[in-house]
Order: C-alpha cells, then structure tokens, then sequence
C-alpha cells in the first residue's frame, strides 16, 4: 500500500493545483473545468455515469476476453507451423497498424450499432500485444530446454504442454496487460460512431460543449483502466506464490 | 542394473553448411567405463556427445551402441536445464513424464526411483524446492539425479560441472565418481579441464585440429578409488603434463 502514497498524493496535489488556477482565473472554466465541478457532475449525473460505465465496462471484458481466447489460440497455431505465422501474421500486423477509428465505420456496416461493434472495436485493437507476445514467449525456450525434450522423445504436444506454455507465462502476462489497456480504447472509438457507454457519452457532451462531463468520463475510464492492472497483478501475485514461472516482470 | 553400454564409432562424418566438424572418426568405448574428451574450442567434443545422442545425424558413418536397442542413455547439459516452474521433485520426475518407455512404470516405483535418485545426490531433503532456492551446486545435482532416474546405461556429459565454483566442482566430482563405482554405467565425459579429465577417467580422449583428429587415446594408471590427495599427487600431475604437452603441440 505504502508504495501508492506518492502517486496518490501527486494526483492529490494536481487536482489541488487545477482547482485554484481554474478559481483563480488563470484557466477558463470552458476549457478546463475546476475538480469540483467534474466531481459535482459525477455526483448529479450519477445514474447516467454509471449506466455508461458498467455498458462500457462489459463491452472492454467482452472484447478483452475473446482477444485473449483468440489471440493465444493463433498464437500456439502460428508456433506449430513457420510457413502459417509468415503467411498469416501481416493481418495481424495490418489491424493493429491501422487506427481503428478509420476501420470502426465498416464495423457499424458489418455489425450495425450498438455492442457488437464495440467489442469488435475493442478486440481488433487488443489482440496483436496478446498474439505477439504469447508467440514470443513459445520461441522463448533455450535450445538445451528443447535438446533436453526431445532426448525424452517428447511429442509436440508435450513439448507445448510442459515446456513452451509455462516458459510463455510472463510474455503472455505482459501481452495481457498491454491489451487490457488498448481494449479501452477500442471500446471508447468503437462506441464513439457504435453508440452507446462512455464513448457516447463523450460524443454528446462535445456537441454541448460539456467540458465537466468529458472530463468525469476520463476519470471514470482511468479508474477502469487502473482496476484492470491492479486486478491483473493480483492475479500474477497469486499465480507465482504458486509457481515461479521464468523470467517475471516484477511488479 | 541394467547392462553398460557400448559404444562403436567407425568412420565417421559430421558436416554443418560452414565447417566440418568431424572427419573419419573411428572408435571404442568399452560398455561401463569412464572415459572423458578433451581438446581445444571447436574440436568437435561437444559435437561427438550431441551425435551420439541423437541429438545430431552424421553425415557419413556409422555409430554403433551396443547392446541394440532398446537401451537407456541420459544426458547432462553444461547448464542445469531446470524448468523454473516445477520443483525439484517435478524436475526429476520429468523423463517419466514424457519418455514413452518410462511411462509403463507404476506411480510406486516411480516415486521410489525419484526418492532414490535424489539420495544418490544427496537431495532428498530438498524435493519440495524450485530451481531459484537453490545453489548451483544443487541445481547441477538435480540435473544429475534427473538422469539417473531412468537408470542409464550411458551418461554422456557436456562439461557439466564448468560454470561451478572450485570447491562445488570438486564435490561433485567425488560424488560422480562414486556413482559411477556404484552403478557402473558407461560414462561419457567431455570437459575443457585436464586436471577434471584426469581425476574421474579411465581413459582419456584428446580431440584436436581439422575434423576432431584423435590426438591422444590415454589410459589413466590411477587408483581405482579416488580421493582427495591425488589431486595434488605426482602421479596425476605427471599425466596432466602429458596431456598439456600433447594439447599445445
């Protein structure tokens, strides 16, 4: 806990900062709205927030859940067969360098509006960390870890099983991390033109030019974000005071 | 215990796209002895060990383990080779796991075979451990009681013991020597370190030049059992000498 206090007082600080400059005049109210206001609305538009929140919140678990499914699947696809990673991985390169708010208008052709489209949004631009990093870390044993599996004449199978998988754990680890940030976003771009969640409500509050509000979604989506990494590291904790699996990124 | 192995080399050939590494090697190894190879970087040493263990296919020659198959041979790596993950009792449980042949053994005798094997390394106290609570005197152990646990009638050796501290080194050394008494298994050893070569042989293998020419074939005329003064003895200096001569000619 102890090692939270700076980042908590930094936040503690700046939102100290932001609320005298705004009360002092030294920032527009149209432009940046005092933490007192942006908490206010939270407050009286509570309902409204938290129904946007939990929408969202479901299409980034939706989205996030099937890039982690699909994205390790391809992944121990890819890691069975050289001539398939180098015949397939370019799409997978293609989705993740094309911005997703030039591909999310065909979603809402493809998927109509709505969830569907946001979890396609939000799983388009997950996957790529998941299916790069589990590839990464199946390539990860040494050539004497693999000597050592194939003196026991261990089958694929086996070798996926008890050496490649475990070896892997920390890549796919980082890979998951890294897109449960990025299904966020996704999710935000795919509702900005799918409707709905905080990403519409975005949306609408720029037409009323409703700084406050904006800014209430991007304190709510920070805490979505937060609690994701933080629920993630509990997990990793729990699964290592297991199983120390090899070369973990601490934490 | 199951029967030594044999080993017979003739005329073999080992190429990679670059180099080649082994030109017309023909020799014996003698079913449970204790013979080590030594010999410059990049004379093929490692190379032998690999073929012999499947892990390579010659190019041209034949290599001969006797008696036929199906026989039983272990390997140990110059690294441990744990697997993080698993304790040490999951480490050495391992070939059982995925050997076809060890497969049929019952969960009994599996479990007094592992139990035996890391009593052999004095490890017994230790199954419970992963790879990163131990020292690396014990994670070689490990990987040794690893290869015992199938009863091996050949232990080919790749410097196991070269990135270990002298007096760890030394133990193991006493320790591998003594195991080789007991079971007499035919060990195959290959090490960078002459004084190693000459303390734990019988026979001595120098390798050396274009295409692992046999430099030297040595029998060792030490005493069978090995203790910690002939280390420094005139005996064993005497051969050391010789095999560094041969070595620098």
């Amino acid at each position: 806990m102890k090692r939270y206090l700076p980042s908590f007082f930094s936040f503690l600080l700046l939102t100290v900062f932001m609320e005298l400059l705004v009360r002092q005049g030294a920032v527009g109210e149209s432009l940046f709205p005092a933490p007192s206001s942006v908490f206010k609305t939270l407050g009286e538009l509570h309902g409204e927030f938290r129904q946007a929140f939990f929408e969202t919140l479901l299409n980034v678990l939706a989205g996030l859940g099937l890039s982690v499914v699909f994205g390790s699947l391809i992944a121990f696809i890819f890691s069975l067969s050289d001539l398939l990673k180098k015949s397939i991985l370019p799409f997978a390169i293609f989705f993740q360098t094309v911005p997703i708010i030039a591909i999310a208008p065909l979603l809402v052709i493809y998927f109509g509006f709505g969830s569907p489209t946001v979890i396609a949004s939000s799983f388009i631009v997950s996957i790529f960390p998941i299916i790069a990093n589990t590839l990464m870390g199946l390539e990860s044993a040494s050539a004497s870890q693999k000597d050592l599996f194939r003196l026991y004449q261990a089958s694929r199978f086996q070798t996926l099983v008890k050496l490649r998988f475990p070896q892997a754990y920390s890549h796919i680890y980082a890979g998951i991390k890294v897109s449960a940030g990025l299904s966020i976003i996704g999710a935000i771009a795919g509702e900005f033109v799918g409707g709905g969640g905080l990403g519409a409500m975005i949306d609408s509050a720029r037409t009323q030019q409703r700084v406050d509000i904006v800014f209430g979604v991007l304190l709510l989506l920070s805490l979505m974000g937060l609690t994701f990494v933080a629920t993630l590291a509990l997990i990793n904790k729990v699964i290592l005071s297991r199983r120390p699996f090899a070369s973990l990124p601490q934490e | 215990m199951k029967d030594a192995l044999g080993i017979r080399i003739q005329n073999l050939f080992k190429s990679f796209p670059k180099r080649d590494v082994i030109q017309g090697l023909n020799l014996n190894i003698e079913p449970g002895s204790f013979v080590s190879i030594v010999g410059p970087s990049g004379c093929g040493k490692s190379t032998l060990l690999r073929l012999i263990a499947g892990l390579e296919s010659p190019t041209q020659g034949e290599l001969q383990l006797s008696p036929q198959p199906p026989s039983s041979f272990s390997f140990v790596f110059q690294e441990p080779n744990l697997l993080a993950w698993r304790t040490v009792y999951e480490n050495v449980a391992l070939p059982f796991e995925l050997s076809g042949a060890l497969k049929l053994i019952s969960e009994e005798d599996k479990h007094t075979r592992i139990m035996n094997s890391l009593k052999k390394v004095k490890l017994e106290e230790a199954v419970s451990l992963f790879p990163h609570e131990l020292s690396g005197g014990m994670k070689m152990r490990v990987s040794l009681a690893r290869a015992l646990v199938s009863s091996p009638q050949l232990l080919l050796m790749d410097e196991p013991f070269a990135a270990l501290d002298e007096n760890t080194r030394f133990e193991m050394q006493n320790q591998l020597h003594q195991l080789w008494q007991e079971e007499r298994m035919t060990i195959l050893f290959v090490t960078h370190s002459l004084f190693e070569s000459t303390y734990l042989a019988q026979r001595i293998l120098m390798l050396k030049g274009e295409g692992a020419k046999l430099a030297l074939d040595h029998k060792v005329d030490l005493p069978f059992e090995r203790t910690e003064e002939l280390r420094t003895s005139e005996s064993l200096n005497r051969i050391v000498r010789l095999l560094s001569e041969r070595l620098r000619e």
